[in-house]
């Protein structure tokens, strides 16, 4: 007997994410799923990001990781709330992990959540967890063929960081080619290129995450 | 590898739809893949196999088709594949792309008894 089934298979991760996404709204909360490779900058960029946001922002940070609580442990000396996830052996968050972390955390004292995820460029991209917009991280160590070796990242995230580009000097790897490739899979996106050791185009960064959160805030008065 | 979770989601909605059909054996099930969506068809066969073995669900098969990306232009109206992931018009270079097809990640039709 045939049975016709049409469902999307990731339908039980997408509604959790949307049960997180409502309750987001809910508190104001402005969220971001920020991804990348192992090593792109993740845990580095957050702690520039709170350094010069926190006068400003309430931040609240959950750490994605396969093992340990490193990364946690060095948002958390930003004295910020920060929840370490630990997956055990899965390459990417999911909407229940996520889930799982809402009772650590008071919502209504905080007016951004970053979601930081596994280091990968491919699966988290599939995995919704709640977030208002996907942020990612690409260093120039790792080549310009990115965007086209791994297209559903790229087509998925509204803003691209260019992280390590103290390091282009040592490098054969064109930014601009990188932002041509990434413009082909994602016409929209909105581009940074940064690096968190000099500090060199974060205050760019830091200006549109707080438009982001005043955006974000005044779609949701009306 | 997170080829593992999505086969455990498809193992859930697959037992599920057997319970609603008092279906007993699951001969074969069909899946839409789009062609953007960041699956390795060779992974998720394996654990599909590695998943049902020496389960009621042993031995059926996994039949999967890529869907290719496809696009409709907001600006011009008219829908074209996508190719090399240019998400331009090819018609009138507008960047103003929505994907009608190749994101899928869905189960489309079983075989049971
Ligand atoms: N030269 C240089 N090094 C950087 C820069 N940003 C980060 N690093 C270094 O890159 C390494 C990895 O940085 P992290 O911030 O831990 O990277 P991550 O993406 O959080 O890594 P995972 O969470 O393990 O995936 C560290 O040694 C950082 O000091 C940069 O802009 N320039
Ligand atoms: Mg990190
Ligand atoms: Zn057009």
């Amino acid at each position: 007997m045939k049975v016709s089934v049409v469902k999307n298979i990731l339908e039980a991760n997408d509604r959790i994410a949307q049960e997180n996404r409502a309750i987001f709204d809910e508190k104001d909360l402005l969220v971001f799923n920020l991804m990348s490779s192992p090593g792109a900058g993740k845990t580095s960029l957050l702690e520039k990001t709170i350094d010069a946001l926190k006068e400003d922002l309430k931040i609240g940070v959950i750490e994605g990781d396969i093992q340990s609580s490193q990364d946690a442990e060095r948002i958390a000396e930003k004295g910020i709330p920060v929840v370490q996830i630990n997956t055990g052996g899965a390459c990417h968050l999911d909407g229940n992990m996520i889930r799982d972390t809402f009772k650590e955390f008071d919502f209504d004292a905080l007016d951004l959540l970053v979601v930081e995820n596994v280091g990968n460029l491919v699966c988290p991209a599939e995995f919704k967890v709640g977030e208002d917009f996907k942020a990612m991280i690409l260093s120039v160590t790792e080549g310009e063929d990115k965007p086209a070796k791994y297209p559903l990242m790229f087509h998925e995230s509204k803003v691209l960081l260019i992280n390590k580009i103290d390091l282009l000097p040592y490098v054969d790897c064109s930014v601009e080619k990188i932002k041509e490739e990434t413009l082909k899979i994602n016409p929209g996106m909105t581009i940074f290129e940064i690096s968190c050791k000099t500090g060199e185009g974060l205050d760019a960064w830091y200006n549109w995450v707080r438009e982001e959160v005043k955006t974000r805030r005044s779609a949701r008065k009306q | 590898m997170h080829e593992m979770s999505i086969v455990q989601s498809l193992l859930d909605i697959i037992q599920e739809e057997m319970r609603k059909h008092n279906a007993k054996l699951l001969r074969s099930v069909r899946l839409d893949i789009g062609q953007l969506s960041a699956i390795v068809p060779e992974s998720l066969s394996f654990c599909f196999e590695v998943m049902t073995s020496g389960t009621e669900l042993e031995g059926a098969e996994l039949i999967m088709e890529i869907i290719p990306l496809r696009g409709a232009c907001r600006d011009c109206g008219r829908e074209f594949e996508i190719k090399e992931y240019a998400f331009e018009c090819p018609h009138c270079s507008s960047p103003h792309i929505d994907t009608i097809a190749g994101q899928e990640l869905s189960i489309v039709e079983m075989e049971v008894d």
